[in-house]
């Protein structure tokens, strides 16, 4: 397995100016972000890209008020919904929770929690099966596309994937006591 | 989540994709904005009636001080402002 660093770890880096860990912080949630927006909010692509970035220029401000450091990641979801649901009150629409049933909206987001916990499994798992099942579920690449980037037989993807798979499985078995945001340890 | 099978880790992986590369990058890029934006709020504290232009139009206050009123410098502003 590979080591990721906790969230906590991040934003005490971030806190002293450490540049590399801004761009960290940025990378590990910002499809997350981008994923509420789109797919939980369904914001129109000018409105996401406008909520996503006042999600990270709030962050970035306000991490020194953040009362718990492991509190990123719930702190970074509220914030997204909220800013989101304050777009669509700006532009004269009402919030999908008016609009349609709440529970599928509050089901969607429950889904994009769950995809973030997966996603920090992927990165502690390590490569080469991070990459491979990034580029094959995330990114849409076929077997060739994929076979040709990470210089591996195409006809050996498809075994990769299953193997990365249950790998992936096993990193989420054993995750599940671990904090929020901590995965396989250095 | 209540279970660990194959097809549904596969179908969570598919909901997080990558967000535009140009936005991560702007988001990345905050803390190199961080001080033309400080000095722009820092004046603007300092002078109501510039803090009013500022307020009005964020974007011309970012082009008067050689900012690319980007949306996220739009946002880094904004959002300074309304800590300060």
């Amino acid at each position: 397995m590979s080591t990721v660093t906790s969230d906590a770890e991040v934003v005490r880096r971030c806190r002293s100016g450490d540049a590399e860990a801004w761009n960290e912080l940025v990378e590990r949630f910002s499809r997350y972000v981008y994923a509420i927006c789109t797919q939980g909010f369904r914001l129109q692509q000018q409105d996401a890209e406008d909520v996503f970035q006042e999600v990270f220029a709030r962050v970035y401000v306000g991490l020194d008020r953040l009362r718990s450091d492991e509190a990123i990641r719930p702190w970074i979801g509220q914030l997204t919904r909220r800013l989101c649901i304050d777009r669509l009150r700006a532009a004269g629409r009402e919030a999908p929770a008016e609009l349609e049933e709440e529970a599928a909206l509050d089901e969607r987001l429950a889904l994009l929690d769950e995809a973030l916990a997966v996603r920090s499994g992927l990165d502690a798992v390590g490569e080469p099966c991070r990459e491979i099942l990034d580029r094959f579920f995330c990114r849409d690449e076929s077997y060739k596309t994929i076979g040709e980037a990470l210089e591996l037989p195409a006809g050996t993807i498809a075994s990769r994937i299953s193997r990365c798979l249950a790998k992936l499985r096993g990193e989420l078995e054993e995750g599940r006591s671990r904090p929020s945001g901590a995965s396989s340890s250095r | 989540m209540t279970g660990y099978d194959i097809e549904r880790i596969a179908g969570l992986l598919r909901l997080l994709r990558p967000a535009p590369s140009g936005w991560v990058r702007a988001a990345q890029e905050l803390p190199q904005a961080r001080s033309e934006v400080a000095a722009l709020v820092a004046r603007a504290e300092a002078d109501a009636a510039f803090r009013a232009r500022v307020v009005a139009d964020l974007e011309a206050a970012l082009e008067a001080e050689g900012i690319a009123p980007t949306p996220s410098t739009v946002a880094a502003l904004r959002v300074r402002l309304e800590a300060d």
